[in-house]
């Protein structure tokens, strides 16, 4: 049984000018120990379907579908049940999480926090529980008594990782984990993340704009635009050779060092991301594509197969032809 | 608006340095009996040499940023000095005035950096207003908008910052800096707070001006693939100092300095090397290690590369020279001056073995 | 690759504007425009517009006031009713000790009490405006030096000190505004400074210094516009703390003898004896017009805030 199955979630946003529309129907599922990496941009809802999984959305927020974790549906639970669910099951490290840290308290104190609100544990049990949980995602024990201004940014991320496993949950969702960190930093934080998955045989569900930190660390990718998924399959393929323009261009964004097409010659996307309030008809990413043919503005896409374990929400591939919009794999400079 | 200055040729690569920074040292002083000044660049040599971009790579608290800021006269040199065309830039406001028209800055975040209560007009018009720049200030903002992309110009004039989208707000930090017709853009990570998508439009838009307005950039970045898209050289900074400098590809390709060399390796779009991910993170600028100030981390010494070469002991205790002001690729490491030597030496006795007659 | 024009504006030229109007004539009508917003905000709150109608009416009685009762009424000797009698048809607020209406009183006594309430305003936002933004904005050993002034001023208690100047500086109007004034900007200063400091760092001015602008162009094309909003809405609170100030003076016997006020009202209230012997006439209505126009302020205040901090909004 797969550990968390989405169905069809769509979550919209009350506002005094009608239904801002974030998520539109969503699905996607996550097996236990898997690796699963959702690609896009601000926008795009991804940090909304992050917070509908553990149902933290603001109040007035209109969700339908369902989000099954472990068989239960997070979106039909009682409060009672949720609280309890909420941190054992699933745990969530926030985008800006180096922010999300009380200033005035010390980390341990809140590691601690998270432990003591779901167990009735000893003070001294949670402590000790405290200490392994630092240690675990690197850090020594004793900084359990730092504040948050003490530590470095990279340090200050390994707390919030180690305040999501406290309750050792089965899934982890973190939502651009690495974005404001040097790259040295991420390669450890992203290596952390690649052992505790193998120790704790954690899912993982990693959220960033990025594609190649994607494809390097994950199993499977889907790439959400404008509220929706519209391409996924297994991370190599997705990145090497990209079924949707909108995937290639994310691909192309960041450039492979080496690679002769991308020196002095960036790959930029024209445009912006959609207003939610006023999408295009048809593909949403019509206006933007480069290779759009008339009928985008007019169909109405779904994920279409384009390959083996491989959809893609494009008129192109709809023939059922696993093709690259555009070229293969870049092509090398030799050292 | 016409190019008034060159579009790079030939001839302009044979000029010097338009900006030159000499033996650059900035510390930042110790508080009230708390110990060490913060060393932020200690001890830098740089060049831009007209129509050319330079990344100057690096860490948070490499000091790159101070260094920028020191390039542009935000932030006094304890040491050093700035060179624009061959002068020493002034000290305090007035006297840097007439220079800052020639260098301009691009700030990271394009929402922090405009004023919320200024139309784009306004925010475009400042520099001309500050300067006293004759001429019709419509036409000169319209021009400026035009440059950097936003088109037709005049629909933008009236937009507040929150009504445009993060790549347009860029692009109007850009327009303010262009409406002054600088020779230097100084970029403190232009891209990093922007979209993926929009990264590579703000990227061919800095490269354009470049090819249409012959500015020199340099943009000052942690993403070294930033430095493959649009840099010609690029310049490594570790703890306030810079540890490889050269052509982009040279240093890209095969970095020499193994600082460098693990940078490289941990981005996830780089596939020619192994990835080697050092541990910890940069001391604290207050507390520069002796010897190569890299060493702690290194993992040629931790691996005994080092040793090897016979060079350990250099890098625990002898101080690494600065880097002075060189194009070719260079690194500031003893194991690299030890390798190039050997491979000199080993040519040398190769040509010696062909002269006495075939292998 | 081609470079792609960036897409249009979100949202696009407001239609009421003509096109042909130069840039900074459609400046100012969008100033005037972000001006009609923020009052129809403004009106949303019930408090507020109750504050507002209020004050407008003070105000208006204060202008007005010779228009509506003659100063003669104010001459002792001139005086025709018996003293400290009740409310009456001639006199519907009833008499003071000399005879004189205390309606009269009242209505000549708001525009002192408003006047010395607003000038003392002003003196006391401007200084500590200025300090608060110097502070802020240049820091280091100017903020340290103006912070050690402003908490000097801050701990000295206000009253020993008004009583001091103004014995010194003599009763007048314009004394008793300076004494309010220059014992009750810190507060002011405090607040400025805290927002400049947080306006002064932004990147904003960073780019701002690096197009060549100089202290002068940062603080008042930067810096003022930010901190007006704030400062705006502290002075209104300020104007009720002042007013009431002035009462105090005046009632301790500090004020201008010549002139009446609310405060002096009370002062000579009270040697009278109002109270024991029940002349309620003579404390209410100063008492009740003080409570008021402070009242009004408060309201006027909370609304405005509600105004300028947009999250406050709908509460």
């Amino acid at each position: 049984m797969a550990l968390l199955e989405v169905h069809d979630l769509t979550v919209s946003y009350p506002t005094r000018a009608g239904d801002l529309p974030a998520v539109r129907g969503v699905s996607f599922d996550l097996d236990p120990g898997e690796t699963l990496g959702l690609a896009g941009e601000s926008g795009c809802g991804k940090s909304t379907m992050a917070s509908a999984v553990l149902r933290l959305l603001p109040q007035g927020t209109r969700t339908s579908g369902s989000v099954l974790l472990e068989g239960e549906d997070v979106l039909a639970m009682r409060p009672g049940r949720l609280r309890a669910v909420r941190w054992t099951e699933a745990a969530i490290v926030f985008q800006g999480a180096m922010h999300a840290l009380n200033p005035v308290r010390r980390v341990g104190a809140q590691i601690a926090e998270a432990i003591q609100l779901h167990d009735r544990v000893s003070d001294q049990a949670t402590a000790i529980r405290v200490g392994e949980l630092l240690e675990q995602v690197g850090l020594p024990a004793r900084q359990a008594a730092s504040y948050p201004h003490e530590l470095s940014g990279g340090q200050r991320q390994r707390v919030m990782i180690a305040m999501a496993l406290a309750c050792s949950p089965r899934l982890l969702i973190a939502d651009e984990p690495t974005t404001a960190l040097d790259v040295m930093v991420q390669a450890q934080v992203l290596a952390l993340l690649e052992d505790l998955r193998r120790e704790l045989g954690l899912a993982l569900l990693l959220i960033t704009h990025n594609l190649s930190v994607l494809a390097s660390t994950c199993e499977r990718i889907a790439v959400m635009y404008a509220g929706r998924i519209v391409e996924e399959g297994p991370a190599a393929k997705v990145f090497e050779a990209p079924a949707h323009p909108y995937t290639k261009a994310l691909a192309d964004a960041f450039p492979t060092i080496g690679d002769r097409a991308s020196r002095r010659h960036p790959h930029g996307l024209g445009g912006d991301p959609p207003d939610p309030r006023d999408l295009p008809s048809g593909c949403e990413f019509h206006p933007r594509c480069p290779v759009s043919v008339p009928v985008c503005p007019t169909l109405d896409v779904e994920l279409w197969p384009a390959g083996p374990g491989r959809r893609a929400a494009c008129v192109h591939v709809s023939d059922r032809q696993p093709e690259a919009v555009t070229g293969g794999a870049p092509t090398e400079v030799a050292p | 608006m016409t190019a008034t200055q060159p579009s790079p040729t030939a001839s302009t690569a044979g000029q010097g340095p338009i900006l030159e920074v000499r033996d650059l040292h900035v510390h930042f002083g110790a508080r009230r009996g708390r110990g060490a000044a913060a060393r932020a660049v200690d001890g830098v040599d740089l060049e831009v040499r007209p129509g050319e971009i330079v990344a100057l790579a690096g860490e948070s608290g490499c000091g790159k940023t101070t260094l920028a800021r020191s390039i542009l006269g935000l932030v006094q040199p304890t040491k050093g000095e700035v060179l624009y065309q061959g002068k020493p830039i002034g000290r305090g406001t007035s006297a840097l005035k007439p220079y800052r028209r020639e260098v301009q800055l691009i700030l990271q975040d394009p929402t922090g950096a405009l004023n919320p209560r200024q139309s784009v007009y306004e925010s475009v018009a400042e520099g001309l207003r500050i300067h006293g720049v004759k001429g019709d200030e419509e036409t000169l903002v319209a021009d400026a908008l035009a440059r950097s992309g936003l088109r037709p110009p005049r629909r933008f004039f009236l937009n507040y910052p929150h009504e445009l989208s993060g790549g347009q707000r860029q692009r109007v930090v850009i327009a303010g800096a262009l409406a002054l017709q600088p020779s230097i853009l100084v970029a403190d990570e232009p891209v990093s707070s922007l979209d993926a998508s929009v990264r590579g439009e703000i990227l061919a838009l800095l490269l354009g001006l470049v090819r249409d307005l012959g500015l020199s950039i340099l943009v000052v970045t942690h993403d070294l693939g930033l430095a493959w898209n649009i840099a010609d050289r690029l310049a490594v900074m570790y703890l306030g100092r810079i540890v490889e400098q050269g052509p982009t590809e040279a240093v890209l390709a095969a970095p020499l300095h193994p600082y460098t060399r693990a940078l490289l390796s941990v981005i996830p779009e780089v596939r020619h090397l192994e990835a080697q991910i050092l541990t910890g993170e940069p001391p604290d600028p207050t507390r520069v290690p002796g010897g190569c100030r890299f060493h702690p981390r290194c993992p040629a010494l931790a691996s005994g590369d080092a040793a090897r070469a016979g060079v350990d002991d250099r890098c625990r205790n002898q101080a690494v020279p600065i880097l002075r002001g060189v194009t070719e690729h260079h690194a500031a490491c003893f194991l690299t001056d030890e390798s190039v030597k050997k491979e000199a030496e080993r040519r040398q006795s190769t040509r010696g073995a062909h002269a006495e007659g075939p292998q | 690759m081609t470079q792609q024009p960036a897409t249009e504006p979100v949202e696009a030229l407001p239609p009421s504007l003509p096109p042909q109007l130069s840039p900074r004539a459609i400046v100012r009508a969008r100033r005037r425009q972000a001006a009609a917003r923020a009052w129809s905000e403004y009106r949303r709150s019930r408090i507020g517009m109750v504050g507002l109608a209020i004050l407008v009416l003070f105000i208006a009685a204060a202008v007005l006031a010779p228009v509506l009762i003659s100063s003669s009424e104010l001459d002792v000797t001139r005086a025709t009713g018996v003293p400290l009698s009740p409310p009456s048809a001639e006199f519907p607020l009833g008499t003071d000790e000399s005879g004189r209406s205390v309606l009269a009183l009242t209505l000549w006594g708001s525009r002192v009490s408003l006047l010395v309430g607003f000038l003392a305003t002003v003196i006391s936002v401007v200084i500590g405006s200025v300090v608060g933004i110097a502070a802020g904005h240049f820091g280091r050993w100017t903020d340290s030096v103006l912070m050690r002034i402003t908490d000097w001023f801050l701990v000295i208690p206000f009253l020993p000190l008004a009583i001091v100047l103004a014995t010194v500086l003599g009763p007048s109007l314009a004394n008793i505004a300076f004494v309010i004034g220059i014992t009750s900007w810190p507060g002011t200063a405090r607040i400025v400074r805290a927002q400049a400091l947080a306006v002064t760092s932004r990147p904003y001015i960073e780019r701002a210094r690096a197009l060549g602008a100089g202290d002068w162009h940062l603080i008042t094309r930067h810096i003022l516009p930010n901190v007006v909003p704030l400062i705006f809405a502290n002075t209104v609170l300020i104007v009720a703390v002042a007013i009431l100030s002035e009462t105090t003076l005046a009632f301790l016997g500090l004020g201008d003898p010549l002139r009446v006020s609310w405060g002096s009202m009370l002062d000579a209230a009270f040697t009278q004896g109002a109270a024991s012997i029940g002349a309620w006439w003579y404390l209410v209505p100063p008492g009740v017009a003080i409570l008021l126009v402070v009242l009004a302020f408060t309201m006027c205040g909370q609304a405005l805030e509600a105004v300028l901090n947009p999250r406050l909004r709908g509460r």
